[in-house]
């Protein structure tokens, strides 16, 4: 089994801060706009760099919404910057109508998303983001998984066209994807391969993944990790392959387990291929204070709760 | 002057009959922006007669009150966007003439959905600095109700307008002081627009008979000279729901329902054919 390491910690909302930059250098109709948190979306270097292709336009997220809306006609190719609670259920009907229905070429970044935006608690934290957008017709759902991830996937985004919502968080986390990675939107990557079971896991949560998967290797227990970054469009193929390998998965992601990308995987699979899976996610609740490593463990989202998953789905499988 | 009097009586024509077709949709607010919407369109914008969403080089409009579709879809057919016997289609099922005015079905002449009130404005915000990037001198014009204005949003755009010096916008409010469940006064009084836009920092123009043909004319150009002045610009432009037609006018009541038969054939006879119906 391939083994993943890493030499540094850092967190995905520097991958974004450092994409943005370089599309700044590299693509004169990309324009940013930030609700007041330049600093924890790390917007600073596009800022200083590109400052007439910058908005500040306060705490007014609605109106952001809105702007980055009427940008996108004169040509732009804006990227709107806050946390994914504020860049979501506080402004869904303006993403709705004005961004989603309306075709506009918004990109919506949103940092801190869920529990591990730690001691601020449930008013900030949101675990419903992908489930509000994987619902709006027409928009791609992203959710990387570390900073290299994450500052590929923000260059990549500008050259598509269409809504697209990226999902990225506040905590350093091991940084152990390849640094000149080409990130395609849709496409699942294998991050091992496995025979007994088939773990599915997208955000701060792959990493997780594939702890888990040593700690399954010891036990005797094969499994292949797969990365989803792309939740919509999912990348069924990859799946389907690997559950026909396996017969049986395990997804895992920081969300409720309501609307998130194991409802996504549970629908692919019993249209076309009915697999035993089971969910780390939340359970249909908020979250609280207290630290990311605390919050991940209270709510069972690391690898641990990834291991019990997989031994619990194994017994299912026939 | 009288051709674009004739227009506008022709619009109402076409308002009437859009809605009256499919028994729904709303014909007061339309009826009352008919004078407004044929003059901008025809003697105030600087606009290409060939649509592209871009509006590179042209004055571009915004509905943000998208319920009074019936009369933009008469103005922009009117104005060769596309065929006028598709106002035919009206509300029906696989138009491009939705309830209310969208991009989905591509319809040109329309460059955002609107319907869900009060998020014109910030969409014309974005446009005007769009504009501004690709160095462009032409100007943005939008439209928004009076209730429209209880909605929020708005007066977050109407703060950032005038904080970031946005100049090459004109936002029309129509002041006809009622929505759908009465006066505007009594549903929620808001009172002087005029002093809340100044407060904010706009410059605003009013225009006392919305219905009039030349106040409008007079009132746009004074607006249009006013651009470019590190100040947003707001026209105040006062009109009456349901204008032109005697049993429409003075009430709320046709905000959002459709005349019967023997209703549409007096409102039509009160506005004789003119350039022809669809």
């Amino acid at each position: 089994m391939k083994k993943y390491t890493y030499t540094e910690k850092k967190d995905t909302r520097s991958g974004f801060g450092a994409g943005l930059a370089e599309l700044g250098r590299t693509n004169p109709n990309v324009v940013a706009l930030c609700a007041d948190l330049i600093g924890s979306l790390k917007m600073n270097e596009f800022i200083d760099e590109n400052p007439e292709r910058f908005f500040q336009i306060g705490i007014a997220e609605a109106n952001m919404m809105g702007i980055a809306a009427g940008l996108t006609i004169g040509g732009k190719i804006p990227f709107t910057g806050t946390f994914a609670n504020f860049s979501t259920g506080r402004v869904y009907d303006q993403i709705r109508q004005s961004i989603a229905y309306s075709n506009k070429n918004v990109k919506i970044c949103a940092s801190h998303a869920g529990l591990t935006l730690g001691e601020d608690g449930a008013t900030h934290q949101i675990l419903e983001d992908i489930g509000l957008m994987k619902m709006l017709p027409g928009m791609v759902v992203i959710n990387t998984c570390d900073y290299n991830q994450t500052k590929a996937a923000t260059i990549a985004i500008a050259d598509y066209k269409g809504p697209v919502y990226l999902r990225f968080g506040r905590p350093s986390v091991p940084v152990f994807t390849p640094e000149d990675q080409v990130f395609e939107i849709g496409k699942a990557i294998n991050l091992t391969n496995g025979s007994d079971v088939t773990i599915v896991a997208t955000g701060h949560l792959v990493w997780e993944a594939l702890k888990a998967s040593e700690i399954l290797l010891e036990r005797g227990i094969s499994a292949e990790v797969i990365n989803i970054h792309t939740i919509k469009p999912l990348d069924k193929n990859s799946i389907l392959k690997s559950v026909k390998k396996t017969g049986c998965l395990v997804s895992a992601e920081e969300h409720n387990h309501l609307g998130g990308l194991g409802e996504s995987i549970s629908r692919i699979l019993s249209l076309e291929h009915p697999t035993p899976q089971e969910f780390v996610a939340t359970n249909d609740t908020f979250g609280e204070s207290g630290t990311p490593a605390q919050l991940m463990e209270k709510y069972g989202l690391n690898a641990d709760s990834i291991v019990k998953k997989v031994e619990k789905v194994l017994k299912r499988k026939k | 002057m009288l051709e674009l009097q004739e227009l506008t009586t022709q619009v109402r024509r076409d308002i009437l009959r859009m809605v009256h077709k499919v028994n729904s949709g709303h014909p007061g607010g339309s009826l009352g922006c008919a004078e407004f919407l044929v003059v901008l369109y025809n003697k105030i914008m600087d606009r290409k007669d060939c649509f592209e969403m871009n509006g590179h080089g042209e004055d571009l409009f915004f509905l943000s009150n998208g319920h009074i579709s019936p009369v933009f879809y008469s103005v922009l057919a009117r104005a060769g966007y596309f065929d006028v016997n598709e106002l035919n289609t009206f509300r029906l099922l696989n138009s491009r003439l939705q309830g209310h005015p969208t991009t989905h079905e591509g319809l040109p002449g329309i460059r955002i959905a609107s319907g869900s009130l009060g998020q014109g404005l910030s969409v014309a915000i974005g446009a005007a600095e769009a504009k501004k990037l690709n160095n462009d001198s032409k100007v943005i014009y939008s439209l928004h109700g009076d209730g429209e204005l209880q909605e929020g949003q708005n007066w977050e755009a109407i703060m950032y307008a005038s904080a970031k010096n946005i100049d090459n916008i004109i936002a029309t409010i129509d002041l006809n002081g009622k929505q759908i469940d009465g006066a505007t006064d009594d549903v929620l009084p808001m009172g002087s627009i005029k002093n809340k836009f100044e407060s904010f920092g706009w410059i605003v123009v009013e225009i006392n008979n919305g219905n009039n043909i030349q106040d409008i004319i007079n009132g746009m150009e004074k607006a249009k000279s006013l651009t470019n002045n590190k100040k947003p610009v707001c026209v105040l432009l006062k009109t009456m729901m349901g204008n032109g037609v005697d049993f429409m006018m003075h009430t709320h009541a046709w905000h959002g329902k459709a005349p019967n038969d023997d209703q549409l054939k007096s409102a039509l006879a009160q506005n004789p054919e003119t350039v022809g119906d669809y």
